[in-house]
């Protein structure tokens, strides 16, 4: 086939010409038809589809950005600050900004100690835009701060800021009431308590910083603002300012509260302080304790599990949480159960051997070859069982227990701490109830000691005590006494809440509190190491068992050769000064053994801290630990 | 060597267009550019610099008569190919790809250049072998052999944009010089038979996120924080301007930098922004002007070289604002083709003018008698 000179078309037929140009208008055809397609395209996005494109360009650089109000800051009831918040330092990543990802996230795990697979995780649930800071960890120490900002350079995509955050001036001083916070969880964002919080949002988790976390935390406040896609604030639309959070003055006493931690020092237990007019809390320990900035700053799960499967339980409250065995403690309202009812001429002796047959069993008193003849006044002052034994089969279980109930035992008192235990009173219909089984006698002789089922919080020994210091009025312990909005400078001030009053009889109080003060202050007392110099004391010693030996058949141990664990824990109840009861104190020490040799001196220590204080407004040197 | 009488033919109405083109790209940068604390501050005053060497780059491709130019395609093709080869071994990585080229102070992506070369090569080939009765496959062979090099090099980089618009040059081309209906069948087979090949070797030579890319394409929300965030912040941008636009400097989407690429890639999503429909169907006009421009162009030149290279100058310039667009728009994936004329970018800059040039060039030439 001959070849066609296309080089010039000169020469060539007009026809083939006018192929060349069909041919070349069929392109210029194809590329209008991409032309229209893009001008159709573009009037549905534009016109039929523009506003919601425009409400979604509003959404793309308005932000709704939560305003935290800074949380409120916790005081004594003297205007000691206990926790309050400080600058600290919080890394973002931005995954934009970031130039070299496996050198960023080798980085940050290696100062933060965090797996890469965990940084990576976060940055993987970034939410909206890769330009958006993606939050990694709060409370960095200067160091780690340090470690960053030397390596800058390298380090593009990170960024520091200063934030607000909780800080435990006293460290682990009071903790189970002060509690911790840490940021809002999924859970938690799902419950209608925490409605409409942000994520990231620093809630209370434990204590009185959850109890009270609403005037804590306040509402937070709201700021349109716009941003580039950096995230930057470009400039503020609008405010609506966070609603102030409250600061919060306790009724502890930062005084008393130390003089009770030091007191029970490295001893597993649980220490309550409180005024027996107004049920103020003055303090209130429990140990081991737990590190309340730790917690609020992030701990790794490991070290979370570990605090979890810890055997001596620090994240449990001893003080409202833990249920033990009264011992002896009971024997007071025993007395009280006993008179109110008519069922005890308080000066007829008892004569005690050291044992009691009852049935089969043989129930024996803590004292080998017995007490031998006493009376009310001596069998609480020398804490002689076989005297309570005989009551308690006098007075059958339910009159105990009904006494018990009108000291509001066998209740949560209704402290304002979460999750307080209710603690036992047993009773037929209780035994019915719970182990659908009937009540046998013997197990009454146990209760009147304070042994068998009967249980409750040292909490609820020191509710107990105060009715006996006060003449039987029931103010709800409480730890909350006045609020303060900063913002608006308005204080709130919560009366004590009276809950109840049970008539004890004027008879009964001076009888059984003559008693009472015998046990410290008497020759054969058994609590004299609770004797101070400065004011007279009342009190009962206690001492739960551990094993289930001695008020039963097994006779008796010596528990000074038993190990450690299976000792039997030791109470001290009691308040002062005697004559004017200011402040009444209950002291559970596991396995602490005796009452008056543990407990008591521990009692003696936090009166005299509280006691012998300077006046208010005087010199206070609190030593920060 | 210049021939004055040719300025008298110089189209006037071509440089207006043109110079509307500009102007618009040079305030869509002025526009993404004026956001503070932008490193690329000065944007749209390196675009004016560019513009103004991009000329000069036009009237040395308008000046050298085309048939001479032609005379050197294949040479000007072989240092093509061996730039692209450089860059393989020597280039720059940016953005995961390798695509520049560093010398000294100023770098450049070789691949821009790529489409000169075959729009010249190509040209050069199918004026000299064009037919009446159209091609048949033994003679389509050669020329996908030459397209076929440099469209592996760049794929490998990757730069699947490039490719695509080489791949256009060679289509527009086609469409000019026909083939038979025999051919057709026969390539349209073998390119089944070898569809799946072609696919997996296709895939192979893709960076992941370019896989991503294509997938996110099918499901932009898929991954709203990730490669379906461009073509998002895209829709958002053109749809949130409406009929009118937000005006000039009025584009949150850009100021705010939401988009990425806006200098870029997105130009487009910029410019729609703030101008709206109205601004879109401006913007097309001015195209529109230009490639009937460049028909009338092809229409009347004197011979067939003029023809091939000024249809492939349209091919090129047609598909890429065609490709560029729909990106933007979100009918197709993001390939990363930059639109012409619009784009920030020297290099492509340089190119276009050049192609335009070259278009310019068979213009003012069809009177003359150069033999």
């Amino acid at each position: 086939m001959k070849r066609m000179d296309l080089r010039d078309y000169s020469s060539l037929p007009q026809e083939n010409l006018r192929k060349i140009q069909r041919r070349i208008v069929f392109l210029l055809i194809v590329i209008g038809i991409g032309f229209c397609g893009i001008l159709v395209r573009s009037w549905t996005l534009q016109i039929n589809e523009g506003s919601f494109y425009q409400e979604q360009s509003e959404n793309n650089r308005i932000r709704e950005v939560f305003i935290q109000p800074r949380r409120g800051r916790i005081y004594d009831r003297n205007g000691n600050i206990l926790v309050n918040n400080v600058p600290g330092f919080t890394l973002y990543l931005i995954p934009e900004d970031v130039k070299d990802h496996d050198y960023v996230i080798h980085k940050v795990s290696e100062v933060l100690g965090f797996p890469n697979e965990e940084i990576v995780k976060k940055i993987d649930q970034r939410q909206s835009s890769p330009y958006l800071p993606v939050k990694i960890r709060d409370g960095l120490t200067l160091k780690e701060v340090a470690l960053f900002e030397e390596d800058q350079l390298n380090l593009a995509g990170l960024k520091i800021e200063v934030e607000y955050q909780r800080n435990y001036v006293f460290g682990r001083t009071a903790s189970h009431v002060l509690g911790y916070v840490s940021e809002i969880n999924e859970k938690q964002m799902e419950s209608s308590v925490y409605d409409n919080l942000p994520p990231g949002t620093l809630i209370g988790q434990y204590g009185i910083e959850k109890r009270y976390d609403q005037y804590l935390r306040g509402e937070p406040g709201e700021k349109g603002i716009e941003v580039d896609a950096l995230g930057h604030e470009i400039k503020i639309l609008n405010v609506r300012e966070p609603e102030g959070s409250k600061d919060l003055y306790l009724t502890i006493d930062l005084a008393t509260q130390q003089a009770a931690e030091q007191g029970l020092g490295e001893e597993a237990g649980a220490i309550v302080a409180m005024e027996p007019e107004t049920g103020d809390i003055l303090a209130m320990t429990s140990h081991p304790a737990f590190d309340p900035q730790a917690l609020s700053e992030r701990i790794s799960q490991k070290e979370w599990d570990l605090l979890l499967k810890d055997p001596f339980k620090p994240l449990n409250n001893r003080a409202i949480q833990g249920t033990y065995p009264p011992g002896s403690v009971f024997k007071i309202l025993m007395s009280i159960a006993a008179l109110e009812a008519n069922k005890l001429d308080p000066q007829q002796g008892v004569s005690c051997q050291g044992a009691l047959p009852f049935g089969k069993r043989v129930f024996r008193d803590w004292k080998r070859g017995g007490h031998g003849i006493v009376d009310l006044h001596r069998s609480l002052v020398e804490s002689c069982d076989v005297y309570f034994y005989k009551l308690g089969e006098e007075l059958g279980i339910d009159l105990i227990a009904d006494e018990a109930h009108r000291f509001g035992l066998g209740h949560a008192t209704g402290i304002d701490l979460p999750s307080e235990k209710e603690g036992i009173i047993p009773s037929t219909e209780w035994k019915l109830k719970t182990r659908n089984e009937q009540w046998f006698p013997g197990e009454t002789l146990s209760v009147s000691i304070g042994q068998g089922y009967v249980n409750f919080t040292p909490l609820q020994a020191a509710y107990m005590m105060s009715q006996v210091a006060n003449g039987g009025y029931r103010y709800k312990p409480r730890l909350l006494k006045e609020t303060y909005d900063r913002q608006n400078e308005r204080k709130e001030t919560f009366p004590p809440v009276l809950l109840e009053s049970h008539e004890i009889s004027s008879r009964t109080l001076k009888i059984v509190r003559e008693a009472l003060r015998g046990v410290v202050h008497e020759p054969h007392g058994t609590a004299g190491g609770a004797k101070s110099e400065f004011f007279e004391t009342a009190g009962k010693t206690g001492t739960a068992q551990v094993i289930a030996a001695k008020a039963g058949v097994g006779g008796n141990l010596n528990s000074k050769t038993l190990p450690k664990l299976l000792q039997d824990h030791a109470w001290f109840v009691a308040y002062a000064p005697y004559d004017h009861p200011k402040i009444v104190v209950a002291v559970l020490v596991e396995h602490g053994g005796h009452g008056g040799s543990t407990a008591a001196p521990l009692a003696k220590k936090v009166f005299e801290a509280y006691l012998n204080k300077p006046k208010e407004g005087g010199e206070q040197t609190l030593k920060k630990s | 060597m210049f021939d004055r009488r040719l300025i008298t033919k110089f189209d006037w109405k071509f440089l207006l267009i043109v110079f509307g083109i500009l102007f618009l790209s040079v305030l869509s940068l002025y526009s993404v550019s004026l956001h503070k604390e932008q490193v690329k501050s000065a944007l749209y005053l390196k675009q004016i610099y560019w513009i103004i060497i991009a000329f000069g780059a036009f009237f040395i491709a308008m000046v050298i008569d085309y048939h001479t130019i032609s005379r050197f395609a294949y040479l000007i093709y072989g240092v093509m190919v061996l730039l692209l080869l450089l860059v393989m071994l020597f280039g720059r990585v940016g953005l995961g790809a390798q695509r520049w080229l560093s010398l000294g102070p100023f770098s450049f992506q070789p691949s821009e250049f790529a489409k000169l070369g075959i729009l010249l090569v190509l040209a050069k080939y199918f004026s000299e072998n064009a037919q009446g009765s159209g091609f048949r496959m033994s003679q389509l062979a050669f020329p996908l052999v030459l397209l076929g090099i440099p469209f592996m090099l760049v794929l490998k980089q990757p730069d699947l944009g490039t490719g695509l618009s080489l791949s256009f040059i060679f289509i527009s081309m086609l469409f000019l010089v026909g083939f038979r209906s025999k051919s057709l069948i026969f390539v349209g087979l073998i390119f089944l038979m070898f569809l799946p090949f072609l696919w997996n070797f296709f895939w192979h030579h893709l960076k992941s996120y370019q896989k991503e890319r294509l997938l996110t394409f099918l499901n932009p929300t898929n991954d709203p924080s990730g490669t379906g965030y461009h073509i998002i912040q895209s829709k958002i941008a053109i749809g949130s301007g409406g009929l009118f636009g937000k005006g000039l400097l009025g584009g949150t989407q850009s100021q705010l930098k939401f988009l990425p690429e806006g200098h870029t890639d997105f130009i487009f999503a910029v410019f729609a922004e703030e101008w709206g429909f109205i601004g879109i169907l401006i913007l097309l006009v001015l195209f529109g002007l230009l490639l009937l421009w460049g028909v009338d162009v092809a229409f009347k030149a004197k011979d067939a070289l003029g023809t091939f290279l000024a249809v492939g100058v349209i091919g090129m310039i047609g598909f890429n604002v065609m490709i560029n667009i729909s990106m933007t728009l979100g009918m197709m994936p993001v390939v990363g083709v930059p639109l012409p004329l619009m784009s920030y970018g020297g290099t492509a800059m340089v190119t276009t003018m050049a192609a335009l040039g070259i278009l310019m060039n068979v213009k003012i030439r069809r009177f003359m008698l150069f033999y």
